[in-house]
């Protein structure tokens, strides 16, 4: 008899995909400053690592919050004994305090209705076992988180179906894409259960525009089905157009206590926005009680530890910090954007225009051999084997498109970042003279010259629209 | 927009709906009398105490002491917080090296040295609760079942079944030989899961045994072995309790007996392991899987991230764990506080004309209350659980809800209170049994 389940003997964990094997190379070969200056440098991994300093400064002039003390009093004993899954109280209110200041206080959030897990991982997939039965599907935009094919699909036996977002509008999700998911889903066989998407996007690092959202509340109201919303990245919105969470969409709609707003949630954690991915703390929050309660049981297997939720309700709960660290947050992430974009420039690369997350949704498409994914595969073996550069290959994320990839900025030191685009530019001006250069014949490279000029058109278009959304909207 | 309404909404699914979560079992009910009416020994004295809770609050103190004296087990660094970066980036689903070290050595430490473990065998969970759901899911396919001993911790019937959809089919126990498990009942357990063409995958104990508060004997180890290698099938030992034995010696880990025999088919054996009980520290979710099968541990450690344990409690306990000094010191203390805790209630309860079952380990005692059930029947049992709740006024949890198949057992929790309510709840008790005797 088979020793191990399915689940065990499956690839559905997907770590077999080239999202990992990148990670792998880079342990093999990680760059360091000083002691390995010629090794890979990462640039897959989706860190904020800008603003430690605003935390440790924090840390050192409140020293009770980590040393279990509350005004002057060890609380050691209660905290270790308090595993109730409803969660320790000032930190859920601090919790969702923080969520509204980042939604710049148009939505506020009702502390009962929120269930902390242990990272939003745990709360993805937590949501998965609690509104799908194994064999239904989620609805989910490409390009879309790789983790999410294990976070969604391997423990619960769901399905994922995309929605196809292509680069003609900025991989914006349209009514025509929401409906040929839907179909393809029947078409397989696949009860849809609902829509998921993160917003701001991974990997697209934009904010989703009120059109776009406004479409997915009709799409679900009209067929019925949930929306989660993971909007772990909300923290990291560094310029326009402002970010909207669904929410604001369902109050704008007069929708607050309808059958929709029962079936709208969201996900949320502090891994991206504080810098705290080891500490494991995320959270779903839903209007629906009956989800609120199961979600609440589920979080057994998942809670957080109570010594960190106590040290981050105290640093929550302190309003000053967090207003001003916020701010000094998107700040820095700003800058660095800047420098990540400017710096592809300089090698003749464009990325999406983007507004937030951790990383550039770069368009390489033009040092591509052929319009395929086995050359955005090679293509991505030389970047990582000889560039030395780990970024993640679009199609890791289901791009249909093939020559996108995820660039992180914001898990390295400037200088990093630098060496980082040094090495790229070395790479494009040998590679588009050398390998490119040989592989076409002179007319194919002026469709090609002429097919990038319009690229460009388009891509200087998007930057200078900053201060509006991508598509006329009903505001 | 033309988008046609297709069809009624959808609700949830049958899991989140189900009631599989065990929540509405009267496990439950009593702790709703306790948090409506809790006892508090100046506030309200005559509320109810809270018997039904298996925490162990007799060692902090040693804790305590620990973080005064080693600050920088919570402060990432003496005096500063210069590892707070590296700590609160480390998501890795390995674990920090120096916590698994210090997890391996802790349990060979508390085996007395008796077994060996490899810091890389050890796989990090939220908690036990984690853990077990966890090795469910990789060792069985829904549908399939686990043989699990009665009387077994209610919690079982939730952490093994819920989401995993794994059914559990009782081996049953019974108070002619203290409830061990023999061979016989393993085979009927099997037996019965065949005929209702359920496929068995595993045996689960848990020893020391809640909620027994007794040790499995070397014997019975032996046998399990022997019938779950004839199967072939897996063991999952959750040793939980491991650290709770009164004394040393008496605690037989299974690592022990596989040692014993090379590591000769040690590929089905998996031990699930945690802090909360013999540390004391539920709150802060550690918990471990350690499986001598390498497919289960890498795939454990992968579905781990689903439940991974906070940097910054590995980093503090790494400290505590690694320290030799303190966790001898710790083990052994903890261990004579908890059986002078057990002879304590062992002797109330045998003045008050009652008798437990031998034990000797967990933070809890076998209580036999069934010379005095109205009907030797399950309702008999929850009526007297009736009276002790809201006449004697102490939660304890009756053996029913644990799947007991004997009526009028139950378990007694002794490590989460004072010595003076442990006196207050006995003199209760005692009160309880003057009056049933006389009527």
């Amino acid at each position: 008899m088979r020793l191990l389940s399915r689940k065990a003997t499956c690839n559905s964990h997907g770590q077999d995909s080239s999202y990992f094997l990148g990670w792998q190379e880079y342990e093999k070969n990680p760059f360091d400053e000083i002691t390995n200056p010629k090794g890979i440098i990462q640039m897959g991994l989706a860190e904020n690592q800008l603003s430690f300093d605003l935390l440790e400064s924090w840390l050192t002039k409140n020293p009770d919050a980590a040393g279990f003390k509350s005004e002057g009093e060890s609380i050691f004993r209660q905290l270790a004994l308090f595993q109730d899954y409803h969660g320790f109280p000032a930190f859920k209110n601090a919790f969702v305090e923080f969520m509204s200041e980042i939604r710049g206080n148009k939505v506020s959030f009702d502390p009962s209705h929120l269930v902390l897990t242990a990272g939003a991982t745990s709360a993805n997939e937590t949501l998965m076992f609690c509104l799908a039965e194994p064999g239904e599907a989620f609805l989910l935009p490409t390009p879309y988180y790789p983790g999410f094919d294990r976070d969604l699909k391997w423990r619960t036996g769901v399905e994922i179906v995309p929605i196809q977002c292509t680069s003609s509008n900025a991989f914006q999700i349209t009514e025509a894409a929401l409906l040929d998911a839907y179909q393809e889903a029947q078409n397989r066989n696949l009860r849809v259960k609902g829509v998921l998407v993160t917003n701001p996007s991974n990997p697209l690092g934009t904010t989703m525009t009120r059109n776009e959202l406004n479409l997915l509340v009709s799409f679900i109201e009209a067929k019925g089905i949930h929306l989660i919303s993971d909007e772990i990245y909300s923290g990291t919105v560094f310029s326009s157009p402002d970010f909207v969470s669904v929410m604001e969409i369902l109050k704008a709609r007069n929708y607050e206590n309808t059958d929709v707003w029962n079936r709208v949630h969201l996900v949320n954690s502090l891994s991206k926005d504080l810098g705290l991915p080891g500490f494991r703390v995320g959270a779903i929050y839903s209007n629906d009680d009956m989800v609120v309660s199961a979600a609440t049981k589920m979080s057994s297997f998942g809670l957080v530890s109570s010594q960190t939720q106590y040290l981050l309700s105290a640093m929550l709960s302190d309003k000053k910090f967090t207003k001003k660290y916020i701010f000094e947050n998107q700040k820095r992430l700003r800058q660095r954007h800047r420098m990540l974009v400017s710096g592809l420039e300089k090698a003749g690369i464009k990325c999406l225009n983007s507004n937030a997350g951790l990383f550039c949704w770069v368009d390489m498409r033009h040092l591509l051999k052929s319009n395929t994914f086995e050359a955005e595969m090679e293509l991505w073996k030389n970047i990582v084997y000889d560039v030395k550069l780990n970024i993640s290959p679009g199609s890791s994320c289901h791009c249909t498109e093939p020559g996108w990839f995820r660039v992180c900025f914001a898990n390295m030191s400037e200088e990093t970042l630098e060496l980082a685009m040094q090495r790229l530019k070395a790479f494009v001006t040998e590679y588009s003279s050398t390998v490119l250069g040989q592989n076409m014949s002179s007319s194919h490279q002026s469709i090609k010259n002429s097919r990038r000029r319009s690229i460009t058109k388009w891509v200087f278009r998007l930057s200078f629209d900053d201060g509006r959304d991508r598509e006329p909207d009903q505001r | 927009m033309a988008i046609e309404i297709e069809q009624p909404c959808v609700g949830l699914s049958k899991v989140a709906v189900s009631e599989t979560h065990g929540e509405d079992s009267p496990y439950f009910a009593g702790w709703k009398a306790y948090d409506e009416n809790p006892y508090d020994e100046t506030t309200n004295p005559s509320g109810v105490i809270q018997m039904g809770l298996a925490e162990n609050q007799v060692s902090f103190d040693l804790l305590e002491k620990y973080l005064e004296e080693h600050s920088e087990a919570s402060s990432w660094g003496k005096g500063s917080v210069s590892g707070f970066r590296e700590n609160a980036l480390f998501q890795d689903y390995h674990g920090l090296l120096s916590f698994r070290k210090a997890m391996a050595s802790f349990m060979e430490q508390v085996r007395g040295g008796r077994a060996k473990f490899d810091p890389n065998r050890v796989v990090l969970t939220a908690g036990a609760t984690a853990a077990n759901e966890l090795l469910t899911f990789i060792l069985a396919d829904p549908g399939d079942a686990l043989l699990v001993p009665t009387p077994y911790y209610p919690g079982f019937d939730r952490d093994l079944r819920w989401r995993t959809g794994v059914k559990i089919v009782p081996i049953h126990c019974d108070s002619s030989n203290n409830f061990q498990i023999t061979t016989p009942a393993l085979e009927a357990a099997y037996s019965e899961a065949e005929s209702m063409n359920i496929k068995v995958r595993g045996v689960l104990i848990t020893n020391p045994s809640n909620p027994l508060g007794a040790t499995v004997q070397r014997s019975v180890l032996e046998d399990i072995l022997d019938f779950v290698t004839r199967k072939n099938i897996h063991l999952v030992s959750d040793e939980i309790y491991s650290g709770s034995v009164f004394s040393s010696s008496e605690f037989i880990s299974v690592a022990e007996i596989l040692e014993a025999r090379q590591y000769k088919n040690s590929e089905r054996v998996h031990i699930v392991y945690s802090l909360s009980k013999d540390l004391g520290l539920p709150g802060f979710r550690v918990g471990t899987i350690y499986s001598y099968n390498d497919k289960v541990v890498t795939t454990a450690r992968r579905m781990s991230s689903f439940t991974l344990i906070s940097s910054q409690t590995q980093h503090l306990l790494a400290s505590m764990l690694s320290d030799k000094c303190f966790t001898e010191n710790y083990i052994k203390i903890n261990r004579e506080r908890l059986r002078k805790r057990y002879d304590m209630i062992i002797e109330g309860l045998r003045s008050a004309g009652i008798d437990c079952l031998k034990g000797n380990a967990g933070l809890f005692c076998w209580m036999n209350l069934s010379p005095f059930l109205e009907k030797p029947t399950r309702e008999g049992e929850l009526a007297l659980w009736n009276s002790m709740v809201h006449e004697v006024k102490l939660n304890i949890s009756p053996g029913s809800s644990c799947h007991c198949s004997e009526p009028g057992w139950f378990r007694v929790c002794f490590a989460n209170m004072s010595e003076q309510t442990l006196e207050v709840a006995l003199k209760r008790i005692h009160n309880f049994m003057v009056k049933k005797r006389s009527e």
